[in-house]
């Protein structure tokens, strides 16, 4: 057996140290980009007041004097992520039980490679779908001026939303320890029984996940919002309105910006919030989801 | 109603669920590919646009979509491989480790137009490589690092812990163990995220909006520095911006795009199959 030399033991340092780096690495850019949203946005406070950006309704950027108050924005968000979920939590944690207890294994794969493809879809893709196809077919069905209304963006973002919410559903059915459905169905319980008294409780806090992490996707979802939403930046009554989200202001309004200036940084300032937000909903997320799977009461 | 009966009505309703949750995979294909097919040509796929990119072909915006994905590639892969390396065979259960993953679970959920304002911020500004191929890789790459973590961590851990008891019994230090023994039983798995990373890359245009796409440009790009066109933008910019464009060339570019994106997933789709059968332990 070779001796080990010194020249080994130097590589096996170097080696290890430059792994430590790249895991490092993770935690180096999310404080870089938290640091470079506080850099360019911070400035937008000296403006306006925290409360007036967060609670005021007029979002003038470039009227004189500008006018920064994202609540319009923040309604507008909220009216297509509320419709979003709505749409696609019953129907995706529905499919993942189908998926999970239900499906012969080669439908399972069928229906899994499916979801995948749709995930993969890109979202301008998806946007430009929902700007020739659903939006005029929105307008037309409830006689709208125009059909590019939030309920179009919430149809739209569902599918989106849809494979995050089923595969991390169908994840936690899965890893219901088998022991109790075999319990189960030893007692005398039907599949269906099994699934609705037992796999739903089971399995809840990964479900919770899954649907937080949907809504986080859908939060964050920025080209297809833009492309059907309409754009414009009221505050939403009703889903049938145009309405402006967080994401597609920052997207739409860049590029006419000037570095450095007040637009600018009132845009830094959107994504701030959006930062922070999805940052809570991802790591509400991950807590359930490290819950200790499968105890049942 | 008997319990069995109540158990079929309601397997019927899951499956009836099921069947629109998937049914739109299906119809977006179908009807793009319909759309579209009739704009594809040679012309269409080699040529530059002409007439206020109403005519012509959309061969540059293809060009830097495939730049922009090599460069995330190139970048995203030896971080993305050697911070799954670090967390599967060197780290310790310890806050450090915890705090990497709680990273990795957040760069994941970032919006992907908040990646564009850090890449402005960092790429083209502060670092002052203006609006180029290598700030829209970078940030794309930083995007996607936590796709290539998350697929070579699991492909890592798949490789039973004998195989490295065995390696490290006979005297191969950690680092041989690894290159030799657990590296190559996990190459399968780490191309498959690194396929899975250049799908979303090509795909992706918030973060590549403010950090390198140019609406058009006359020429190709000559290095890293330059600004290109990317698919994603192109299909953006013409069903927005450019009135009195034919629907089928719109449907033409999204069927480009699209075919890109699928064509390159069902490789990851295909690979992961046959590493299943393969698996020998």
């Amino acid at each position: 057996m070779h001796q080990r030399s010194r020249f080994d033991s130097v590589r096996e340092f170097i080696v290890e140290k430059t792994v430590l780096l790249s895991g490092l690495a993770s935690i180096v850019f999310v404080l870089l980009i938290f640091v470079f949203l506080l850099k360019e946005g911070l400035r937008t406070f000296g403006i306006v007041s925290l409360e007036d950006f967060l609670l005021g309704r007029k979002w003038y950027p470039i009227s004189s004097p500008p006018k920064f108050g994202i609540l319009p924005l923040i309604g507008g968000t909220l009216a297509v992520t509320v419709g979003a979920t709505l749409l696609s939590v019953p129907f995706g944690i529905a499919s993942a039980f189908y998926i999970a207890e239900v499906a012969g294994p080669r439908m399972k794969e069928m229906l899994k490679t499916g979801i995948e493809l749709l995930a993969a879809i890109p979202s301008v893709v998806i946007g430009f779908l929902g700007m020739v196809i659903v939006a005029p077919f929105i307008g037309d069905l409830f006689d709208l001026p125009t059909g590019q209304t939030a309920l179009s963006g919430a149809v739209m973002l569902s599918l989106m939303a849809m494979p995050t919410i089923v595969s991390i559903a169908e994840d936690a059915i899965t890893a219901i320890p088998g022991k109790y459905r075999e319990a189960a169905l030893a007692l005398g319980a039907t599949r269906w029984e099994y699934i609705c008294r037992i796999a739903v409780r089971a399995a809840a806090p990964g479900i919770v996940a899954a649907v937080m992490l949907g809504i986080g996707r859908v939060i964050g979802e920025t080209m297809a919002v833009m492309m059907i939403t309409g754009n414009s930046a009221q505050i939403p009554h009703s889903l049938l309105q145009p309405v402006r989200t967080m994401t597609a202001t920052i997207a739409a309004e860049m590029g006419e910006t000037v570095p450095g200036g007040d637009h600018y940084a009132a845009l830094f300032a959107i994504g701030l919030v959006l930062f922070v937000i999805t940052f809570f909903v991802n790591l509400v997320a991950d807590v359930f989801l490290h819950k200790d799977r499968g105890t049942v009461q | 109603m008997t319990s069995r009966s109540k158990e079929k009505i309601a397997f019927a309703i899951l499956t009836l669920t099921t069947i629109l949750v998937t049914m739109p995979v299906i119809l977006i294909v179908a009807t793009i590919v319909k759309q579209g097919i009739g704009a594809i040509n040679i012309e269409f796929l080699t040529t530059f646009p002409r007439n206020g990119m109403r005519e012509g072909g959309i061969y540059p915006a293809i060009f830097g979509t495939l730049c922009l994905v090599a460069g995330a590639v190139v970048f995203a892969v030896p971080l993305g491989v050697g911070a799954a390396i670090y967390l599967n065979e060197y780290a310790g259960e310890n806050l450090l480790t915890r705090l990497i993953r709680l990273a990795i679970i957040n760069l994941a959920g970032v919006p992907s137009v908040v990646y564009g304002l850090f890449g402005m911020g960092l790429f083209v500004i502060f670092l002052n490589f203006g609006a180029s191929i290598l700030a829209g890789s970078l940030t794309l790459a930083v995007m996607n690092l936590p796709v290539i973590i998350t697929a070579s961590k699991e492909a890592l851990s798949a490789v039973p812990q004998p195989f490295r008891e065995v390696s490290l019994s006979l005297g191969a230090s950690r680092w041989q163990t690894v290159r030799h023994i657990v590296l190559p039983n996990a190459v399968p798995g780490i191309l498959t995220g690194i396929i899975l990373e250049v799908s979303r890359a090509a795909g992706e245009t918030a973060p590549i909006l403010f950090t390198v796409a140019a609406f058009y440009l006359p020429g190709l790009p000559s290095s890293v520095f330059n600004q290109v066109m990317a698919l994603p933008m192109h299909l953006f910019a013409i069903s927005t911006q450019i009135p009195n464009i034919s629907l089928e060339t719109r449907y033409g570019t999204a069927l480009v795009l699209l075919g890109l994106v699928f064509l390159v997933n069902s490789f990851a789709i295909v690979m992961r199959a046959i590493l299943r059968r393969r698996r020998k332990w």
